[in-house]
């Protein structure tokens, strides 16, 4: 087996393992950490594909800042554990409303998709030597996307203003 | 040598499909937000492979952009969590019922 290919499968096999302990936890401090681990598989796949800076943002920017804000809500609010006003013991495709609906709607997904992709015979294969640089992403970056990367500087602006907004302690008059 | 295009799109899939079941199955809001974040990162995993297969370099802008949309989301997602807790003290997500008719 090549390398790559060996790579593909346990990158995979730790974010697909990963991802699913993320939602099986009840402490919100483990799901938190668990999903920096999924990110980090996620980033050596992206390094399989060619794309180092894609791979780069996502450990700095998801795994370093995202996550991190994540953890600092968790910390501040120190609810640990998760309330329900179900019985624990009961599986969750049997439990009430939109949790079954939710269940069954993920493995039809699974299911689907992987019933469409398996029949699609010549899907297969990456050309060769077509690798993109971060030099490329730049040039593209600041040239043919220059406008939706300025709009994004107002996204950020806006939701740095509705967060502080929205997390102000209300003063009682 | 590369694992072939389906095998990355089957991957994504199922990835998607854990953030699906984590948003309806779990019942905390944060957990409710790491599911969108797995949904987000599955999406942006689909977007790289195409843009390899293609041979271009738009799907790694277009990641760019989403994971731009995801810090912001999960600025202000965070920040309404929190105002949720002060009002509530919970973090169940069938604490807030007032707008439901």
């Amino acid at each position: 087996m090549a390398p790559e290919i060996f790579a593909f499968y346990a990158f995979g096999a730790v974010a697909i393992t990963a991802s699913l302990l993320v939602i099986a936890q009840r402490n919100p401090i483990y799901s938190v950490l668990l999903l920096i681990a999924s990110f980090g598989a996620l980033s050596g796949l992206y390094v399989l594909l060619d794309a180092p800076f894609v791979a780069a943002i996502q450990i700095i920017v998801y795994a370093g800042a995202i996550m991190v804000l994540f953890l600092f809500v968790v910390m501040l609010l120190n609810a640990p554990h998760e309330e329900t006003d179900y019985d624990e013991r009961v599986h969750p495709l049997l439990r009430p409303g939109p949790m079954r609906f939710g269940a069954a709607l993920a493995v039809l997904l699974v299911v689907e998709l992987v019933w469409a992709l398996g029949r699609g015979g010549e899907t297969g294969s990456f050309p060769g030597g077509a690798v993109t640089s971060v030099t490329d992403v730049g040039r593209a970056l600041f040239t043919d996307y220059a406008f939706p990367f300025e709009v994004t500087s107002i996204l950020i602006l806006v939701a740095m203003l509705g967060a502080v907004v929205l997390a102000r302690r209300e003063e009682r008059g | 040598m590369m694992a072939p295009l389906a095998d990355y799109l089957i991957l994504s899939a199922i990835l998607f499909a854990i953030g699906t079941a984590g948003v309806f199955v779990r019942r905390n809001l944060i957990t409710i937000l790491l599911s969108i974040e797995i949904m987000l990162n599955a999406v942006n995993l689909t977007f790289v492979a195409f843009g390899r297969a293609l041979a271009s370099v738009d799907g790694q802008i277009i990641v760019f952009f989403v994971m731009t949309v995801a810090a912001a989301e999960a600025a202000v997602g965070l920040a309404i969590v929190i105002a949720l807790y002060r009002h509530r003290e919970s973090l169940n997500p069938d604490s807030w019922t007032a707008l439901k008719w």
